[in-house]
């Protein structure tokens, strides 16, 4: 509550009130308690990893000297790791490491975890992205056109193309996707981020190909990236749009009863405009949780879909360093998805205060 | 003009879709208006919203019939949703219940009220703005400038519903329809807020269709009343003549009001004999 909203009351249009025009300084309160419960949060998170990495059935020491090492070899990787002082000493040493972005070093590839992660996690963020934008628009304005035409026969089509979008397996839409658009039509590239003879053309500098190609100026292989992501982008966009259509769908249909619409159709809007202008404007906050969760999700990496598309991407890089024990990678893997999830988070509660003036 | 009526409805009916079939809420219902104040005073479920609903064409999923619903040259049955834009708003408006929740909490009250104008009147933003702080002070509002700019969370009731009034009466229609314009205020702001409408709609001359369950406040700020029961109009009279009304239904709305000074005996029960429901014909 700000102070205006004390004097705005009908007992001061008695009173003379004052000709100031109203401001609205910037409330700051809120924003600091939100970055105190985000570094809460991100020291919990840390918690949480260091934990993973002690508690995980696998032995660090032994992954690293093989089964045939001698009991020495044995005891001085063990007190090289650190592994002989006590565990908040530890985890304190953990702690200066992650800040100073020391993350150690993959068993399986013998290079920092951070340079690996750094050359998959861009893969998935472009095919996240562009997943996103696929779902979020064609989620959101077939949530829209639902609600509008409720129990008629668009609601029933939507709500059968999302239900399908929802309960196809998704390697499955892959596979029949790659049979039909690749294989048989032709109109768009095959599996990995380009086609084969395009590989090591242009320099990685960001490592988000579209970027890098268009930085270079090469627009063969900008075209033949955006091929080879449309397909697998669009399938993920598919899967996503199915909870957000029906997110939308039951929004909308929350304030379409509102009494406020009557009023914007007493005033002559037609319907298009009360739903845009007025509805639509009532559900950018709800719409703009569900959309980051789901985003959020795509950047946790769709193992299956990379998978199926050769996508080296951060889900597969997870799920084999998961499945080999390479602890360190884990580790970074498990916090580097805590972190987007809590950037996520914060962006939309400050797309809250922007969009929702009762929150500022 | 045509006439001294500017609306003439005959024969209204308005079925709500049940299932298998529709159930009229409103039956047989015919008045005219012209500029002056109609009060339509009935219980809860009477109907009386649904006419001004119906007026407006805002029920979409319900079946509208009626002899003729003229007004002024308009056949308001027959004329395409596109046309109706075009009296939404600018030739006929509505006041609703609850400023609470008849405002778009998230934008400001100011930009809500030019909106109505600039819907219907090609012109620069500014003087939609200029217009509406007119407006603004037209309705009581002091510091119009600042009230603009509010959301409708830092307005109190009163003032919202002020806000709703300028927002209805901007464009200069010909007709309100004020639907319980005062049910949600503070008993002391009602008196207020009337005092507004009143004084706009007489300068105005604009015909007003005040609905209401409150058989008092028709009385003492309406011309004429309807007094409908169960979709029906049971009875039609001149509001200083409500004291002499024939039918039984009104005779005990009336006798079941307590008074200041009466006896402290039991009030009488409201009657409500099937009968009422029968098809009947009344000409207002």
């Amino acid at each position: 509550m700000s102070k205006n909203s004390k004097t705005a009351g009908w007992g001061s249009a008695l009173a003379v009130s004052p000709a100031k025009k109203i401001r609205r300084p910037f409330n700051w309160r809120p924003m600091m308690s939100q970055l105190f419960t985000v570094a809460v949060t991100l020291f919990g998170l840390l918690v949480l990893t260091f934990v993973i990495g002690r508690m995980m059935p696998s032995d660090p020491v032994r992954a690293i000297v093989g089964e045939d090492a001698t009991r020495e070899t044995y005891e001085m990787v063990f007190r090289q790791l650190g592994l002989d002082r006590p565990l908040w000493e530890q985890f304190l040493i953990y702690l200066r490491d992650v800040l100073t972005g020391n993350f150690g070093v993959s068993i399986r590839t013998g290079q920092p975890v951070i340079t690996d992660i750094l050359h998959v996690l861009p893969a998935t963020i472009e095919l996240a992205t562009f997943a996103i934008l696929i779902g979020a628009t064609l989620g959101v304005s077939l949530g829209v056109l639902a609600a509008v035409n409720k129990d008629r026969w668009p609601d029933h089509v939507i709500r059968v193309f999302s239900l399908m979008g929802h309960s196809m397996p998704i390697f499955w839409t892959g596979m029949i996707g790659l049979l039909v658009f690749y294989a048989t039509l032709g109109w768009v590239g095959g599996s990995g981020r380009m086609a084969d003879f395009y590989i090591g053309l242009v320099d990685e500098r960001t490592g988000f190909l579209l970027i890098d190609s268009a930085l270079a100026q090469d627009w063969e292989v900008f075209r033949s990236a955006l091929n080879h992501l449309i397909l697998p982008a669009s399938i993920l966009g598919y899967s996503s749009s199915a909870y957000i259509t029906r997110m939308t769908r039951s929004f909308m249909l929350d304030q379409i009863n509102q009494e406020y619409i009557t009023t914007a159709r007493v005033k002559g809007l037609s319907s298009r405009q009360t739903i845009w202008r007025h509805a639509f404007l009532n559900i950018r906050v709800q719409l703009v949780t569900i959309v980051a969760l789901a985003y959020g999700s795509l950047l946790e990496g769709a193992v299956l879909i990379e998978t199926v598309f050769a996508w080296p991407g951060f889900g597969q890089y997870l799920t084999n360093n998961m499945l080999i024990g390479d602890m360190n990678a884990v580790m970074t893997c498990v916090l580097i998805v805590g972190v987007i999830f809590i950037t996520l988070n914060l962006i939309s509660d400050m797309l809250y205060r922007i969009f929702d003036p009762r929150t500022r | 003009m045509t006439g001294e009526h500017i609306l003439d409805v005959r024969k209204l009916s308005v079925g709500y879709r049940s299932d298998g079939g529709y159930i009229d809420a409103v039956r047989n219902v015919s008045f005219k208006l012209g500029r002056e104040k109609l009060g339509i005073v009935g219980e809860s479920g009477s109907g009386k919203s649904t006419i001004g609903r119906a007026l407006l064409r805002l029920l979409p999923t319900a079946r509208i019939t009626a002899e003729s619903i003229r007004f002024e040259e308009l056949d308001l049955l027959n004329i395409s949703e596109r046309e109706m834009l075009k009296v939404r708003g600018r030739r006929m408006s509505m006041i609703l219940q609850d400023p609470k929740f008849s405002l778009n909490p998230i934008r400001r009250v100011g930009d809500q009220i030019s909106e109505a104008y600039l819907t219907h009147f090609k012109c620069a933003k500014a003087d939609a703005r200029a217009k509406t702080i007119d407006m603004l002070q037209a309705v009581q509002i002091r510091d119009p400038e600042r009230v603009y700019d509010l959301y409708p969370h830092e307005v109190s009731g009163g003032m919202g519903q002020r806000i709703m009034i300028a927002m209805m009466l901007l464009t200069d229609p010909d007709v309100v329809i004020a639907d319980e314009p005062t049910s949600a205020l503070d008993v002391t702001v009602r008196l207020q807020v009337l005092n507004i409408l009143d004084r706009l709609v007489s300068e105005r001359g604009i015909g007003l269709i005040m609905i209401s369950h409150d058989l008092n406040l028709v009385r003492n700020f309406c011309d004429r009343v309807l007094i409908m029961y169960a979709g029906q109009v049971v009875e039609s009279l001149k509001a200083p003549e409500l004291s002499n009304a024939q039918h039984p239904y009104t005779q005990g709305l009336l006798a079941a009001q307590p008074r200041i000074g009466g006896g402290r005996t039991p009030l009488k029960v409201l009657d409500r004999r099937p009968e009422w429901k029968e098809p009947l014909e009344v000409q207002a």
